[in-house]
C-alpha cells in the first residue's frame, strides 16, 4: 500500500495524463456517424502504431553485440512500422473514396 | 537541448492525435485529419531516430533502425495499396495485430533487463504490455483468418471456463513474478507469453464472423492501451496519451458498433446468440410457409418498367465484391428513365459504412446513397426494392416480433415497397440465424444466385428487353 502510494505521488502527472485522456478519447468519438466507424477505426489503429517509439528506443539502448535483442528489436520496429504505414494508407485510401464523391456531389438539389 | 526539442516533438505529436481523432470524426475532414495524425506522427518518430539521447550510453544501431523502417515501410504501404476495398476488414485486423506483436517484443527486451531495474510499477507495466500485446496479436491474426475464410468458428464445451482459468493463470504468474523475493525463473515467462498468445486464439476463435468488426475494434482498443503501458515504462509522453487516446476511444467505438448492430458487447464477446438459436432458427424453417422465386428476366422486367428502384446492398455484395455490377445496373436502368436509389443500414456489409467505402469505389454518387431514415420514408412510393445479399436488416421480426432476438434493431422498412426482390444464395438464415418474414411477404420474391452472377445477367436481360 505504501509502496503504491508513493507511485502515485511520484507519478502523478502521470495519472493526470491518463485520465484526461481517457475522457478526451470519449469526447472525441461519441459523435461521430456510423458511416466513419471503419475509417475511424482504422485511423486509431494507425495511431497507436506510435508504439514503433518504444522499439527504436530498445534499439537504441541495445549495445551493438547483443544479438537476441537486436534480433527482436529490428522485428519488432519492421512491424511497428507496418502498423504506422499500412494503418495511414489504408485509411487514407478509404477516406479518398468519401471526398472523391463528395466532391463531385455539390449538386445537392439533383432530385428536387 | 536536443532532449528539449524532442519533448516538443511528443507535444506535437500527441495534439496532432488528438486534432486528427477530432477530425477523423465527421466526414468533410476526415481526410485532412488522417493527415493531421500521420505527419504528428512523422514528427514523433523522426525526432526518436535523430533526437533521443539513451541515458549513459550513445544511441546505438541508428542504421539498423532506419533499414527496418525501410523494410516495415514497403511491406507496410504495399500491402495497403494492393488490398482490395472488400477485404479492408482483414487488413486493418493485421495491422493491429503488427502493432500488437510491436509491444509484446518491447515488453519481451525489457524483461530480460529487469535484473537491472527492479521497479515493481515498471515490471507491472511490463508485464501487462506483454499480455495485452501477446492477446491483440493473437487476436487480430485468428480475426484475419475468420473474415478471410481461413478460420472456421469454433467452440467447444467449457471454452469459456478455460478461457477464464488461463486469465487466473497469467495474473498468478504475473503476481508471482512481482512479489517473488528472487528473480523468477525464466519458464514463468515464457509461460505467461505462451499463455497470453493462447488466451488472444480461445478468445476470438468461437466469435462468429460477422461480429469481427466489434472484435477487431476492441483489439485495436487493447493495442492502445498495451502501448500506454509501454509509455509509461519509458516514461514517453506520446506514447502515452496516443495509448490512451485509441484505448478510449477504441473502447467507446466498439460500444458505438454495438449499438448500431443492436448487439451487447456481452453477446458478442460470449456469443450467445449465435450457436443455440441457429438450430433452433433452422429447424423451424418447416412452418414458415411457402415462397416464391422469381426468373432473371422477370427482375429485370419489373425493374425496367419500374419508376423507382431502390438497391439494398448487404453482406453478400460484399462477399461477392459485386459493386462494380451493381452499379453498372444502376446506370443502364437510369438509362431508361428509372429512379436508383440506395438503402444503406448503419452495419450494412462486413463493417458500419464498409458498404458507402464499397460503393463510393464504384463513383456511385453520395447523393444517391439513402441512410436508413430517408430511406425508410422513401420505400413507400418505391415500385421495386431489389436485396442484395442482405438480411437480418431487412427482417421485419424487428419491428413486430418483441421475442426476437433482434427486436429493437433499426431496419429498412422495405415491405412497404410495391415489390422486393430478395437476392440471396439459399434461404439459409443470416449471422443473427433467425428467419426472415420477409420472404414469405405475398409481395416479395426470391431470386437465388451468387450476387455478382445476378447483377451481370439482369444486366444483360435489361440491355437485351
Amino acid at each position: 500500500m505504501e509502496i503504491f502510494l508513493n507511485f502515485i505521488q511520484s507519478n502523478i502527472e502521470l495519472f493526470y495524463i491518463v485520465i484526461l485522456s481517457v475522457f478526451l478519447g470519449i469526447e472525441v468519438i461519441s459523435r461521430v456517424p456510423s458511416v466513419l466507424h471503419t475509417p475511424l477505426m482504422s485511423g486509431a489503429n494507425a495511431i497507436h502504431g506510435v508504439i514503433i517509439i518504444g522499439s527504436i528506443i530498445v534499439m537504441a539502448e541495445a549495445s551493438p553485440d547483443n544479438y537476441l535483442v537486436l534480433t527482436l528489436g529490428f522485428i519488432a520496429v519492421i512491424v511497428g512500422t507496418i502498423n504506422v504505414v499500412g494503418g495511414f494508407v489504408v485509411t487514407d485510401r478509404m477516406l479518398e473514396m468519401f471526398k472523391s464523391t463528395k466532391g463531385s456531389a455539390p449538386k445537392p438539389n439533383k432530385d428536387k | 537541448m536536443q532532449t528539449n526539442i524532442l519533448s516538443l516533438c511528443y507535444l506535437i505529436g500527441s495534439v496532432s492525435f488528438i486534432i486528427g481523432l477530432k477530425m477523423l470524426s465527421n466526414p468533410v475532414t476526415a481526410r485532412r485529419g488522417n493527415l493531421v495524425s500521420a505527419a504528428g506522427m512523422a514528427i514523433a518518430i523522426f525526432g526518436t531516430l535523430f533526437l533521443y539521447q539513451p541515458a549513459g550510453t550513445h544511441f546505438h544501431n541508428q542504421q539498423w533502425i532506419i533499414g527496418a523502417m525501410i523494410i516495415g515501410t514497403v511491406i507496410g504501404s504495399v500491402a495497403a495499396r494492393k488490398v482490395k476495398m472488400t477485404a479492408m476488414p482483414e487488413m486493418v485486423s493485421i495491422f493491429n495485430g503488427m502493432g500488437g506483436l510491436c509491444a509484446a517484443l518491447i515488453s519481451v527486451v525489457e524483461l530480460g533487463r529487469i535484473a537491472q531495474d527492479h521497479s515493481d510499477m515498471h515490471v507491472l507495466s511490463i508485464l501487462a504490455g506483454m499480455v495485452i500485446g501477446c492477446v491483440s496479436f493473437a487476436g487480430s491474426m485468428i480475426a484475419y483468418g475468420k473474415l478471410s475464410g481461413k478460420i472456421k468458428d469454433h467452440t467447444f464445451p467449457g471454452q469459456h471456463i478455460l478461457n477464464l482459468l488461463i486469465l487466473l493463470a497469467v495474473l498468478a504468474m504475473g503476481a508471482f513474478i512481482i512479489h517473488g523475493d528472487s528473480a523468477a525463473p525464466v519458464f514463468i515467462f515464457c509461460g505467461i507469453l505462451a499463455l497470453s498468445l493462447g488466451y488472444g486464439i480461445l478468445f476470438v476463435l468461437p466469435i462468429g464472423g460477422a461480429d469481427m468488426p466489434v472484435v477487431i475494434s476492441l483489439l485495436n482498443s487493447f493495442t492502445g492501451v498495451a502501448t500506454a503501458c509501454a509509455g509509461f515504462l519509458y516514461n514517453n509522453q506520446v506514447m502515452l496519451t496516443g495509448g490512451i487516446l485509441v484505448g478510449s476511444a477504441g473502447a467507446i467505438l466498439t460500444i458505438l458498433m454495438c449499438k448500431a448492430m443492436n448487439r451487447s458487447i456481452k453477446n458478442v464477446l460470449i456469443g450467445s446468440f449465435g450457436g443455440s438459436t441457429v438450430v433452433a432458427g433452422s429447424t423451424a424453417t418447416g412452418d414458415q410457409g411457402a415462397y416464391k422465386e422469381i426468373s432473371l428476366s422477370d427482375s429485370a422486367m419489373v425493374m425496367k418498367y419500374a419508376r423507382k428502384v431502390m438497391i439494398v446492398p448487404g453482406y453478400g455484395l460484399a462477399v461477392a465484391q459485386a459493386q462494380h455490377a451493381c452499379h453498372e445496373l444502376e446506370q443502364s436502368l437510369r438509362n431508361n428513365g428509372v429512379e436508383v436509389k440506395y438503402a444503406i443500414h448503419p452495419v450494412a456489409g462486413r463493417m458500419p459504412g464498409h458498404m458507402n467505402v464499397l460503393l463510393a469505389e464504384t463513383d456511385v454518387s453520395y447523393d444517391d446513397l439513402l441512410e436508413l431514415e430517408a430511406a425508410n420514408e422513401q420505400f413507400s412510393s418505391t415500385d421495386v426494392v431489389l436485396i442484395l445479399g442482405a438480411n437480418d436488416v431487412v427482417n421485419p421480426a424487428a419491428e413486430n416480433d418483441p421475442s426476437s432476438p433482434i427486436y429493437g434493431m433499426p431496419v429498412l422498412q422495405v415491405w412497404k415497397a410495391k415489390s422486393v426482390i430478395i437476392n440471396k444464395r439459399s434461404m439459409r438464415p443470416g449471422y443473427a440465424g433467425i428467419e426472415n418474414q420477409l420472404f414469405f411477404l405475398p409481395n416479395s420474391s426470391m431470386l437465388f444466385g451468387d450476387a455478382k452472377d445476378v447483377l451481370q445477367q439482369l444486366i444483360l436481360q435489361v440491355k437485351e428487353l
